[in-house]
């Protein structure tokens, strides 16, 4: 692979672990290992931590995958190999 | 309209849009056969794959299941949309630049070898027959219930529809029906979500109803739920995990891994034109899930408040007591909907202290302030069992909204059922047509044959399929596990390191996929069964039950996969490193440019 395409794959990575880092806090996180704790403040009726298992964190995954949609179709036309 | 005429009228009106669309939409080569011609747009491709995806499962067993579980039933609410975040970003826009048709032959193709290849068919073929068995008989639970017909006509009709518009359109005539078949059961599930969630909280909206006060007071919902449940001895609603909090996260992980391993859905993503296509799509895809998915803990929520509600009538809307003499109903006086579930043997009564008035609580629990109260109260058990999969399906009767919304229940359910079916089909048929019989035994069959052999093969698959949902094995709640197990284990990290790692070559990977399979194969038939046979459990020789760390064979994908990848590694340390070219090959799969048309040259 040439520099171009090592740094095109580096962008795609450094990209990829953002996303899923925010994947994983929103679920694993605040739905599961912090939900006791977070379940102490409250979003209408909700509490906090019982919202982010039910409801939170399937609205964080659309918002990541357009997200990460238009962020990576950003680097294709970084790296010139975005298609057409 | 009478209720049954109804019922009828709406689900054949639906049917007839089908096999409307499937006339339109016949597939005449190999390209719309299995990859609908390969030029379908995200959103419509998104739609489809939220049909293909929600199952009957999703439709009419998920929020009973979150009903019973309250806040650890979030764990199928997080694996199963969380997958596609991993979908979209690891496998999908890959797979649709490498542009060929079908899951094998990219894991034989990466793999230099017709060994990973078949490995794969296996796995594939495995977990595509479990879980379409599943669908089969939620075909003919749904229409017995709802058309008066026995369970095996049922299986019949459902077997009818998907042949005509399988066989006849292949992927192009599925996605087509599974967009309507979408509107059908989205608009069938929000309605009465939407009718009993004012009607509970004054709010419209589910998702925001959850999360308001009851209707004419000022406490919320949830507080509410959680007070009346804890009073009659059941976990509290908004904090009751699913076993060990280690075993709710090695679950949703699980179920995030399976989803985004599962052939049926990725194949979906051939079917775009472009590799940004194919990442957009997959967020379509996750809004048109999410719909339903954000609705669902809400008609599980309030269906809980509605059985509270017509059991106990004054506990809810005012504060009785409901250990108070006259605050359970009378049998005698029970609402009709009751008295139809009774019928089918989903809903029990039996009046163990004989006073006549329905006593639901749990009997077992270990609070023993409840145990003393229940005990002056003369109450000798809980007398009323309700299986979660009527949750949904009663749901309207139970609020009791118009027969229209409960017709439209029924027609959702078939919908939901049949889309994921014929998605399941086409993976089985194509991987028998175009990786078994033009990738092994005859590659130089044309095309014109192909499509043949794939039609033959659907048309065999749902006969198969029909055999084992009027026959089915007896392991119905095992299979979901199995089929999540195998995906999760197996066909996931097999995928991922073809992309993630250049270097990973066809030992470590066929190793690493026969490792993964068999100690996920091992974990669940020690619990349920060898092939899911009665009686050939050993969960005692493994040391009980849940042994591994508290967690349940249907939570253990995520080891499985974790194991794959280990072993993978460890055996591409020692053995030759891939061909040049297969290094090629990966680096040409991580860029977009070039991307072309899906085919199925091997």
């Amino acid at each position: 692979m040439d520099k171009s395409g090592e740094a095109y794959w580096k962008a795609t990575l450094g990209l990829l672990t953002k996303i899923l880092a925010i994947w994983f806090l929103v679920s694993f996180g605040a739905g599961i290992l912090f939900a006791d704790i977070l379940n102490n403040i409250h979003l209408g009726g909700y509490p906090l931590g019982f919202w982010f298992a039910q409801q939170g964190s399937i609205y964080v995954f659309v918002a990541l995958i357009f997200v990460y949609a238009k962020k990576m179709g950003e680097i294709d036309r970084k790296f010139d190999v975005h298609e057409d | 309209m009478e209720l049954q005429s109804t019922i009828y009228l709406v689900v054949g009106l639906s049917f007839a849009l089908y096999l409307g669309i499937a006339f339109w939409a016949r597939a005449g080569s190999t390209s719309e056969f299995y990859v609908a011609g390969g030029g379908v747009g995200p959103r419509v491709n998104g739609m489809a794959t939220a049909a293909d995806w929600m199952s009957a499962a999703s439709f009419i067993s998920m929020a009973g299941l979150i009903s019973n579980m309250g806040y650890g039933g979030g764990l199928f609410l997080m694996g199963w949309t969380g997958g596609y975040v991993l979908l979209a970003l690891l496998l999908a826009p890959y797979l649709r630049k490498f542009g060929k048709f079908t899951v094998p032959q990219f894991i034989g193709d990466r793999y230099y070898s017709k060994s990973a290849s078949t490995v794969a068919v296996l796995c594939l073929l495995t977990a595509s027959l479990t879980y379409v068995i599943g669908q089969m008989t939620g075909v003919g639970v749904a229409f017995s219930r709802f058309l008066g017909v026995s369970s095996e006509t049922g299986v019949y009709v459902g077997m009818g529809i998907v042949f005509v518009y399988a066989v006849m359109g292949g992927m192009k005539g599925i996605t087509y029906t599974q967009v309507a078949q979408y509107w059908v059961l989205i608009f069938a599930y929000t309605v009465p979500a939407i009718f009993i969630s004012l009607q509970l909280t004054g709010n419209p909206i589910p998702q925001l109803g959850l999360g308001s006060n009851l209707a004419g007071s000022d406490i919320s919902l949830l507080q509410k739920l959680d007070t009346i449940v804890v009073d009659l001895g059941f976990g509290q609603y908004t904090t009751s995990t699913a076993g060990s909090t280690l075993n709710m996260f090695v679950y949703t992980l699980s179920l995030m891994i399976g989803t985004a391993g599962l052939p049926h859905v990725i194949m979906r993503f051939f079917t775009v034109p472009t590799v940004a296509a194919a990442r957009s799509s997959a967020g379509w895809a996750l809004v048109f899930i999410a719909i339903l998915y954000t609705t669902a803990p809400a008609v599980g929520a309030m269906a809980k408040m509605n059985l509270l509600r017509t059991m106990t009538p004054g506990v809810v809307m005012q504060n009785a007591d409901p250990y108070a003499h006259d605050s359970q109903i009378k049998y005698e006086e029970r609402p009709d909907w009751m008295a139809r579930w009774e019928k089918t043997g989903l809903l029990k009564f039996e009046d163990k202290n004989g006073d006549g008035r329905i006593q639901y609580y749990n009997d077992s629990t270990k609070n023993t302030a409840v145990i003393a109260k229940a005990e002056a109260a003369g109450w000798k058990g809980n007398e009323l069992t309700v299986n979660p999969d009527i949750i949904v399906l009663a749901n309207p009767e139970i609020a009791l909204l118009p027969n229209w919304v409960i017709a439209l229940v029924a027609a959702g359910g078939l919908a939901a059922a049949l889309s994921t079916a014929a998605g399941l089909l086409l993976a089985i048929s194509s991987a028998i047509s175009h990786d078994l019989i033009k990738g092994v035994f005859n590659p130089n069959i044309s095309e014109k044959n192909e499509l043949v052999a794939g039609k033959i093969a659907m048309a065999c698959s749902i006969v198969v399929a029909g055999y084992l949902g009027l026959n089915p094995p007896g392991f119905a709640a095992g299979t979901v596990a199995l089929a999540f197990g195998i995906a999760a284990s197996s066909l996931f990290p097999a995928i991922m390191m073809g992309i993630f790692s250049k270097k990973m070559n066809k030992e470590g990977a066929i190793a690493g996929m026969l490792a993964g399979l068999s100690i996920t194969l091992f974990y669940v038939f020690a619990h349920k069964g060898i092939f899911f046979i009665k009686g050939t459990d050993f969960v005692n020789m493994i040391g009980g039950p849940n042994s591994f760390f508290g967690i349940t064979p249907e939570a253990f994908g995520a080891v499985g996969a974790l194991v794959n990848f280990a072993v993978a590694f460890l055996v591409d340390k020692f053995t030759p490193e891939p061909p040049e070219h297969i290094q090629h090959l990966v680096e040409s799969v991580r860029t977009p440019r070039g991307a072309k048309a899906v085919d199925g040259a091997h």
